[in-house]
């Protein structure tokens, strides 16, 4: 099912965010694999809890970052949120 | 057997190292009546704990409990999609108690990993076995053809398949993979005996993995202990950081200084990190030999016997029976 503005994005039971005290970063953490995080991720990846639209994280983000383009923001998450799903670590 | 407290303390001192994630095998680990306590302080320190069993000791009520307890993902072992194939290869009637082991992961909100290892005997049923894992809302596959070593290279003759066989059983790996893209993840493991390069064995000796086995052994994998002549090194005695960094174990192996020709100024060596030395060892006779798995090894002629022997097989190779040590 393909990531549209009314979808609401949630973080597969499979997957955990966290905290790495060492990096200093987060990171995703999944079956014998991890992804680090950088800040655009974890901006995103925190409102995927199953409860926000794409379009209302598109709206956060845009509030947090005035000098960017609506539209280039809304790619972006589109596209990040969409690769995530393709690997099955975010769902809806 | 270690103390839990001790398990406790291993784990935070893990965490130190920089470990992130943490899987319980064995053995089974479900032996353990204080398994709860291990998870629990995992959980505390922030790691994902992906318990690694056959499923037998498996009841629902445990699995909610392991669950409570912060236990992020299972992995269940299976033989075959096929109760009699199943039953015969474990060496015990596995089979329907695994399947309800597979439901209650699943009911629990839990995701489940299903690994098969594959050789000639079960190698045909890819398949059914794919069919299995998406009945049994797997969220991953792990087809996994058999590392011959310890009691599966004794049996080399009967197990390894025909080339032509594992291209197909391949094949239609990779269909399935791109089919459940997103629903399940698909990994097929080739053996490195038909690939001519060595496989990155633990992703390199020392670099990403850091084993520790029931009795305390620090090691860089599972199979090291069976190499004679290393400096074992326990964690009863040193801190998990002291060893990674400073033992002579780990440091073995680590790096391309230790390397023979060809491997040492081979383009490959920072791709395979020169293979795996057990395989070296238990082929040639010499650890840091280069792995025979390797086109470019003087001994890749021990490898290409395995493979003629492969397209004739003799029907009467005798499978000897795999001793029981708790993982069927």
């Amino acid at each position: 099912m393909a990531i549209h503005e009314h979808s609401r994005p949630k973080l597969a039971a499979k997957a955990r965010l966290r905290f790495d005290r060492r990096e200093q970063r987060f990171m995703l953490l999944f079956p014998e694999r991890g992804l680090l995080l950088n800040d655009t991720a974890i901006e995103v990846l925190q409102w995927c809890t199953g409860h926000c639209t794409i379009e209302m994280i598109v709206d956060i983000l845009a509030a947090k970052h005035p000098a960017l383009p609506y539209e280039s923001i809304s790619n972006d998450v589109v596209t990040f949120i969409s690769r995530l799903q393709l690997r099955g670590l975010i769902k809806g | 057997m270690l103390s839990a407290d001790t398990w406790r303390r291993i784990l935070r001192e893990a965490e130190v190292l920089g470990v992130v994630q943490v899987n319980l095998t064995g053995g089974e680990p479900l032996l353990r009546e204080d398994l709860e306590t291990i998870v629990s302080e995992a959980h505390d320190l922030d790691l994902y704990t992906n318990l690694i069993t056959a499923g037998l000791p498996l009841t629902y009520e445990r699995l909610a409990r392991l669950r409570d307890s912060g236990l992020a993902s299972v992995q269940l072992s299976m033989q075959s999609a096929e109760e009699e194939s199943c039953n015969w290869m474990a060496g015990a009637t596995v089979y329907n108690r695994k399947r309800a082991a597979a439901d209650w992961i699943t009911d629990l909100g839990l995701p489940l990993t299903i690994n098969v290892v594959l050789h000639r005997y079960n190698l045909h049923e890819i398949l059914d076995i794919i069919h299995l894992a998406e009945t049994l809302r797997a969220q991953r596959l792990e087809l996994a053809n058999v590392q011959y070593l310890g009691w599966a290279l004794t049996n080399r003759a009967a197990l390894l398949p025909d080339p032509c066989d594992l291209d197909q059983a391949r094949a239609l790996a990779e269909e399935a993979k791109a089919r459940l893209a997103g629903t399940m993840d698909i990994v097929f493991v080739t053996p490195d005996y038909y690939t001519g390069v060595p496989r990155a064995c633990m992703d390199g000796w020392g670099r990403r993995y850091i084993v520790v086995s029931p009795d305390g052994l620090v090691l860089p994998c599972h199979a090291a202990h069976t190499i004679p002549g290393l400096a074992m090194v326990s964690a009863i005695e040193y801190s998990l950081t002291q060893i990674w960094e400073q033992s002579e174990l780990f440091n073995l192996f680590r790096g391309d200084g230790w390397m023979p020709d060809p491997c040492r100024t081979c383009s490959q060596r920072a791709v395979d990190y020169g293979g795996c030395r057990c395989q070296a060892f238990h082929l040639t006779g010499v650890a840091a030999a280069t792995d025979p798995a390797c086109q470019f090894s003087p001994n890749h002629a021990l490898i290409e016997e395995a493979q003629i022997q492969a397209r004739h097989p003799h029907e009467s190779a005798l499978l000897q029976p795999r001793l029981l040590k708790g993982v069927p």
